[in-house]
């Protein structure tokens, strides 16, 4: 199993929702979160005083899938979320040890 | 309206001979249903009027300084203009309107209305002849909650709840009502109209409401220090929605104030009227525009501060200035308070944390001062010398030393403003503290004074 990691921008969530509903992903957890890598921010100003905002609004999306799909659903969820812009987002993707449905038990994969 | 109650009281005095005893009967009728007629209309505009100022504090105020802080103090400094609608009504009904507007003295009034004794339903010929002292009495009221109000822009987000109450009832006691007596009561001595040795022009509050509360709100920011953070720490406005329409809500209230304070349903109200939307929509014009040249971008809350500002500075002049002075008068207040809030705050580095003394102090200066230019006889005829002429008012009428007059006004609301104000800040400060302490400021005031938050998003 795979988790899939992505910091996306908030008006791209549309998007990559339904092209990984396309594809027959459908669990996901998303988490308004702010943050910036390379992507200056801007500058507000309020009666003169200047305020640098670099912390930007973006969207995370964490999904755990079968590790066969991966590769499958990195190329969705880039192509889903890619503006061509500075400030687009990452993709991280890790091993996950165990998965376990609390309603029954199920493990691994299955628990997916 | 008044016209045409000259023309029916006219006709007697040309036919005598045709009066009878029982046309007399008939006439007296009359004079009177005019009378109650032209009463009835002032009497409604002045009610409406006492509504509109009393909006300008509660949702305008609040709105417009609540939306300015930032989250954790948006309900304590709601509230430090809401409850000032509670506290200021009762030390006004207790001695307020007594010693702004009883007796006859130059500085303060007496205790002939304290208790509200004597004042109900007939008029007060002194002030406004046409409606109840009643109403003349609550219309003064709702200036004496917004001015104090307005302070409270100073001493946002750090002042101690209790002190501020305090603060608020000393202040009205030694600072607003000698000042309102002074210019607007009764043998005030800076009262033009009621025969004052320093005849001054303050048709609605330059001095009284803008120059006080704005110097004074100096004082406090000076006083209390600034917030912790300042200027590092970023202090954006929490919501810039509510400020807009807090602002516009001034905007709309500010009728009431201005034109309102002709006390009549009158062609004066119309010309206050006029005068006030033109100085605020000038200067919300000359606030952008400085700000687009400077920052490279007209922003809304330039819009709105400038509109305020314009307000402000046209509030003395409302009633003697013709619609184009008030134009110019707003565009010099939308760029002067431009530069204070922005320049001048940054040199000198004070915390003033909503510019009540950039927009107050310094619109409300210039609004004074520049009556003194712009004040003229053909808008206001209401000065006349003993044998009945209309005296010339300012420098356009041709009456230069006016301009003097009106710095000498200035001057006598900056001294009692920044000395009252720091008898009454040493007060607070030695009995309640004034300030709260660095751990009650960092969860906010929201929480330490009053026990509640303002946006609670999970429920």
């Amino acid at each position: 199993m795979k988790k899939i990691e992505a910091i996306i921008q908030p008006f791209k969530l549309d998007e990559v929702k339904e092209a990984l509903k396309g594809i027959g992903i459908d669990g996901m957890t998303i988490t308004e979160v702010r943050g910036h890598g390379r992507q200056k921010g801007h500058k507000e100003i309020y009666r003169g005083q200047e305020y640098n905002v670099d912390l930007l609004p973006k969207v995370k999306l964490e999904m755990v899938i079968p590790s066969n799909r991966y590769e499958e659903v990195l190329k969705t969820v880039t192509a889903a979320a890619r503006s061509g812009k500075i400030g687009d987002g990452k993709i991280f993707v890790y091993d996950v040890a165990e998965a376990v449905r609390i309603r029954n038990d199920d493990r691994g994969e299955t628990a997916l | 309206m008044k016209l045409s109650v000259f023309g029916l009281l006219a006709m007697p005095a040309i036919l005598p001979a045709q009066v009878t005893p029982d046309m007399s009967t008939r006439l007296a009728a009359v004079e009177a249903a005019a009378k109650s007629a032209q009463s009835a209309g002032d009497n409604a505009w002045m009610l409406v009027s006492s509504a509109l100022v009393l909006m300008m504090t509660g949702p305008g105020l609040a709105l417009f300084y609540g939306g300015l802080v930032r989250r954790k103090n948006v309900l304590s400094t709601m509230m430090q203009s809401f409850v000032l609608m509670a506290v200021v009504t009762v030390v006004w009904a207790l001695v307020g309107y007594s010693l702004a507007f009883g007796g006859s003295g130059p500085v303060i009034g007496d205790l002939h209305f304290a208790f509200l004794a004597n004042v109900g339903g007939a008029p007060n010929a002194d002030y406004a002849a046409t409606i109840p002292q009643q109403t003349f009495m609550v219309y003064q009221l709702m200036f004496a909650i917004i001015t104090p109000a307005l302070i409270s822009g100073a001493f946002a987000e750090r002042m101690k709840f209790s002190a501020m109450l305090l603060f608020t009832v000393l202040w009205s006691l030694i600072v607003y009502f000698p000042m309102a007596h002074m210019v607007w009561g009764k043998g005030g001595v800076l009262n033009a109209f009621s025969g004052g040795k320093i005849p001054c022009f303050d048709f609605a509050g330059g001095t009284v409401v803008h120059i006080t509360s704005g110097v004074s709100a100096l004082v406090c920011a000076l006083y209390l220090g600034k917030r912790l953070g300042y200027p590092q720490m970023a202090m954006k406005p929490h919501n810039m929605t509510l400020s807009f329409v807090g602002a516009c809500l001034l905007w709309v209230g500010w009728f009431g104030f201005n034109a309102g304070s002709a006390l009549a349903a009158s062609s004066l109200a119309t010309s206050a009227f006029v005068a006030t939307h033109f100085g605020a929509a000038a200067a919300a014009l000359g606030w952008l525009v400085a700000e687009w040249i400077h920052n490279g971008k007209p922003s809304v809350l330039g819009g709105i501060s400038g509109a305020v500002a314009g307000l402000v500075a046209i509030t003395p002049a409302s009633g003697f200035v013709q619609p184009f002075p008030a134009l110019l008068i707003g565009l010099c207040a939308g760029i002067l308070c431009y530069l204070m809030v922005v320049k001048a705050k940054a040199m000198f580095g004070y915390d003033d944390s909503l510019d009540a003394f950039g927009v107050h102090g310094c619109g409300g200066t210039l609004g004074a001062l520049l009556t003194g230019v712009f004040a003229t006889s053909l808008v206001n005829d209401g000065l006349k010398d003993a044998a009945g002429k209309v005296q010339p008012l300012g420098m356009v009428d041709g009456h230069a030393g006016q301009v003097l007059n009106q710095a000498i006004g200035c001057l006598i609301s900056w001294v009692l403003a920044i000395v009252g104000t720091l008898i009454i800040l040493k007060i607070c400060d030695l009995t309640l503290g004034v300030r709260v302490n660095k751990e009650e400021e960092i969860q906010g005031l929201d929480l330490s004074q009053h026990g509640e938050e303002g946006y609670i998003l999970e429920a």
